[in-house]
């Protein structure tokens, strides 16, 4: 079997590379079993699928997994957990940012790579940021405040 | 009453509780189980245990909507129980009761009152077993914190030790009395919903996460022209895939894996012909097609004085016709599930929003007895209706049963867009009458929508037609007619509905069915009568609203909006409007204002937006706000941008790109007054505030531009027309 060695989460990972257009989504979800990332469209329009590699955030649903070789992933387990949560995921549990949480993979990973980015966003700079996450439960408002107070800051 | 108008004021206060209800995920067990689903008896609804903790099943379910920590602050309170002893199981047909399908928005209405008088029923029935064993009368004794107590205080006991695992065996009674809410110690307050953590760190387990042992992936194939029929199929297409099967049964085709991606690969690539199917009519020719397509009956839905007699006679007249096109669920993830067929018996894991109205269904297409038929619900992404959960069920069901093994099936996106049953298109007319002096002589409310068939139990789905299974053929839409009627004061009125034969998609119902486009008709005439009464469009409609929950949601969010009275449209590009409405006529009361900004290309930019909302006693006021939250952004996307587009052989817009939805630069500031009644019985929040949203936006619209937009969705193209066209009108 055609294989590749990745980082995800901290530890070195082998995927199956069989067929070189298989997405990196297939590989995590259904190889690994990292099941946070989800599938939305598989079309790299929602931002469902998002991962972060090597700190930039990707639509792992449009991303051989092949074209990984080397690299490091982090997905939303690997970020972490109910018990210990990213200060971005500690905001949207405060903010009750999901609805039906279908979305919210890709709010969170996009929102994380934001904050190491900028560690101060302006309400613009957010929406600007997740401008290509789509969400249908019409959560964006939570969604904002959540980064908002993730950074320290009060939407007022 | 209580007002929550801050969100934030709201989460810091005394109100909010920060406890845990433990989050048991959805059940998984095939085994059988030995419990009553008769929901006649408490038993269906809740169990209390040996160790303390109790057990509540509920046959509705949690969409992303909060029922998750509405339903355990219900039993808690009315139980006498701490909330974080309460676990809850949802919709699984082998453990809950059939409540009927979680729509139209009954929640917390329906299924939530069933589950309040099971708990009063078992309170009744713990606090006699308690009498008896503490040798006191029941009257001086209550049910708290787990145990029957003297309510003047001293030793009780504990219901673990009354009742623990035995089972109530008792007939719910509807009348058994109910807590006074100013007793009220979980029901209005802040719980957060056990479900948030997982979904924000990935554990969540999502339908789209379930494995099952044994299970291969599958895919269906469906032809580029709806309805085709199956000609020939090229099996050595796929051959190159290691270990796909194709399953071919009559006019399906499906593909199963054991690897997802194989399958996807094997859909793609596997050769079939197909020949016939189609659509009578395309997108563009749509609304002309519902006005002239063939009517099954006229019904009259409410008239008062002689509508025809006044019209005539009156001196000012308006009339106008209003379209509201065919939308998608568009879920933000693409339906999926697992069913395991075999040895005449089904199991089928999947996002139902009425699992046990589809066990039915899918046991009668299978040709296998319900009861050897069950169904679990798990989370889904959002429906908002029916989208297609079912038929992805259905598809797997096929598939397992031909290949023997259990399948999962997830649909693609281009399936989810393509192929979802939608909301359909409808048109409405208005014609109206006003005195010289300024007063509604006379309304006539027309509206053509689909028939939804009579006692139909379930919407037909896509695989049990292709395979030429057993199923009730129909259509089903939810009430679209609903909400035609206005909720003023008009001496004479007519509201009328044209029933068509049918629709061209396979409808559905989509999130507040026909609601939406029926308050855009009424409301936008309520404004063009304000103007030509030379009126402010809210000192209007109080004139003519006689409810006084009505006018209390409309007063309330002219100030909370900080409404400008005004009767000329400022037509500067920059513009207020409002809407209201009673959902349904009879439930939630919600008012809505809107402040929008126009600019010369014709795109509408939502800035600010107030709501009132007054669904009588709150049981979860965040839960409550995140779905008029919800319901006004989703809302605001339908009417600035949604519309199914298809050609004469299948819908063309399958993607996010051809079906755009609202993203985070439109989102506007909202604020939000949630009007809570604790001593009125709740009402619905899962629908009710989409529906004055396309009509505060139309209304503001107009002020801004003195363009009246009466056909959806308003996308810049078409705004910028009229505009044009008012201008050469006026020029
Ligand atoms: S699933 Fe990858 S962007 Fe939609
Ligand atoms: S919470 Fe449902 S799609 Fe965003």
């Amino acid at each position: 079997m055609p294989a590749i060695t990745v980082t995800v989460n901290g530890s070195a990972r082998t995927l199956d590379i069989r067929d070189p257009e298989k997405p990196l989504l297939y590989a995590l979800r259904n190889d690994l079993g990292l099941k946070g990332a989800k599938y939305g469209c598989g079309l790299g329009q929602c931002g469902a699928c998002t991962v972060l590699v090597d700190g930039e955030p990707v639509r792992s649903c449009v991303t051989p997994a092949a074209s990984m070789a080397g690299r490091k992933i982090t997905t939303i387990e690997g970020l972490g957990t109910v018990e210990k949560p990213h200060k971005v995921q500690a905001a949207f549990i405060a903010e009750q940012a999901a609805q039906c949480g279908y979305c919210t993979n890709g709010m969170v990973m996009t929102s994380a790579a934001l904050l190491e980015r900028n560690a101060k966003p302006s309400v613009a700079q957010v929406k600007d940021a997740l401008a290509q996450n789509l969400c249908r439960c019409g959560t964006h408002d939570r969604i904002v405040s959540a980064v908002v107070r993730a950074s320290g800051g009060s939407r007022g | 009453m209580n007002i929550h108008t801050s969100r934030r004021n709201f989460l810091k206060g005394t109100g909010a509780l920060f406890i845990a209800i433990p989050f048991n995920g959805p059940s998984f067990a095939q085994g059988a189980a030995a419990k009553t689903v008769d929901a006649a008896q408490v038993d269906a609804y809740l169990a209390l245990h040996a160790d303390g903790t109790a057990t509540i099943y509920s046959g509705k379910v949690d969409l992303g909507t909060g029922l998750r920590a509405a339903f355990p602050q219900i039993a808690a309170e009315e139980l006498g129980l701490p909330i974080e002893r309460i676990k809850l199981i949802e919709g699984d047909t082998a453990l809950t009761p059939d409540q009927g399908p979680t729509s139209g928005s009954n929640g917390i209405p329906k299924g939530g009152m069933q589950l309040r008088q099971a708990a009063a029923t078992a309170r009744q029935a713990l606090i006699k077993l308690g009498a008896e064993k503490l040798g006191r009368p029941a009257s001086e004794l209550d049910a708290i914190d787990g145990e029957v107590r003297p309510k003047a205080g001293g030793a009780g006991v504990s219901f673990a030790s009354l009742i623990g695992d035995k089972g109530f065996e008792l007939k719910l009674d509807a009348k058994a009395p109910v807590r006074d809410p100013k007793t009220y110690r979980y029901v209005g307050k802040h719980v957060p919903r056990p479900d948030v953590p997982a979904k924000v760190t990935g554990q969540y387990e999502f339908m789209h996460n379930v494995e099952v042992p044994g299970m291969l992936h599958g895919r269906v194939v469906r032809p580029a022209k709806i309805n085709a029929s199956l000609v020939s199929v090229d099996e050595s297409s796929v051959a190159s895939i290691p270990g796909v099967q194709v399953v071919r049964i009559k006019n399906f085709l499906g593909v199963v894996a054991p690897d997802e991606w194989d399958a996807v690969r094997a859909s793609r690539m596997l050769k079939a012909t197909w020949s016939g199917g189609g659509l009578p009519v395309d997108d563009k020719g749509l609304a002309d097609y519902v006005r002239a397509s063939k009517q099954v009956g006229d019904e009259m839905l409410d008239e008062r004085g002689d509508f025809n007699t006044a019209y005539a006679a009156a001196p000012k007249k308006l009339t106008a016709e209003f379209y509201w096109p065919a939308q998608s669920h568009a879920s933000m993830g693409a339906s999926c599930a697992i069913a395991d067929v075999k040895d005449g018996a089904a199991t089928i894991w999947c996002s139902s929003q009425g699992t046990h109205r589809y066990a039915k269904h899918f046991a009668d297409m299978l040709g296998i007895p319900s009861s050897k038929t069950r169904v679990h619900y798990v989370d889904g992404a959002g429906c908002y209706g029916m989208n297609g959960h079912e038929d992805a069920a259905a598809d797997a069901a096929f598939l397992s049963r031909a290949v023997g093994k259990p399948v999962r099936v997830q649909w693609m996106r281009e399936d989810e867009h393509g192929l979802d049953p939608k909301g359909p298109p409808q048109v409405i007319t208005q014609e109206a009458a006003m005195s010289e002096d300024g007063k509604i002589l006379a309304w006539r409310t027309q509206m053509w929508c689909p028939k939804p068939t009579e006692k139909l139990p379930t919407i037909p789905l896509l695989s049990p037609a292709e395979t030429e299974s057993k199923q009730v053929p129909g259509i089903a839409t939810g009430s679209l007619s609903s909400g035609g009627k206005p909720p003023y004061d008009i001496p004479n009125l007519q509201v009328q509905v044209h029933w068509l034969e049918s629709t061209p998609l396979r409808p559905s119902h989509l999130r507040a069915p026909g609601k939406i486009g029926n308050c855009l008709a009424v409301e936008t005439l309520m404004d063009e009568m304000a103007l030509m009464a030379g009126k402010d469009p809210v000192a209007f409609r109080l004139d003519y609203l006689p409810d006084p929950r009505g006018r209390e949601a409309v007063e309330r969010v002219a100030k909370l909006f900080n409404w400008d009275t005004r009767v000329q449209p400022r037509r500067d590009g920059k513009g207020r409007g409002i809407g209201f409405t009673q959902y349904k006529g009879d439930e939630t009361y919600v008012a809505i204002a809107m402040e929008v900004e126009v600019d010369a290309r014709g795109r509408i930019r939502v800035t600010r937006v107030a709501a009132t909302h007054d669904c009588g006693q709150v049981i979860s006021p965040d839960g409550v706000r995140s779905q008029v939250e919800g319901c006004i952004l989703q809302t605001i996307g339908r009417t600035l941008y949604e519309e199914v587009k298809f050609d004469r052989d299948h819908v063309t817009s399958r993607d996010w790109s051809t079906y755009p939805i609202l993203t985070f630069t439109d989102l506007p500031e909202m604020k939000i007054e949630l009007i809570d009644r604790p001593d009125q019985p709740p009402r619905g929040a899962g629908e009710a505030a989409t529906a004055p949203v396309a009509a505060a936006l139309a209304n503001a619209v107009f002020d801004a531009t003195g363009v009246r937009l009466r056909r959806v969705p308003f996308t810049a193209p078409r705004v910028k027309a009229a505009m044009a066209e008012t201008v050469t009108k006026n020029g």
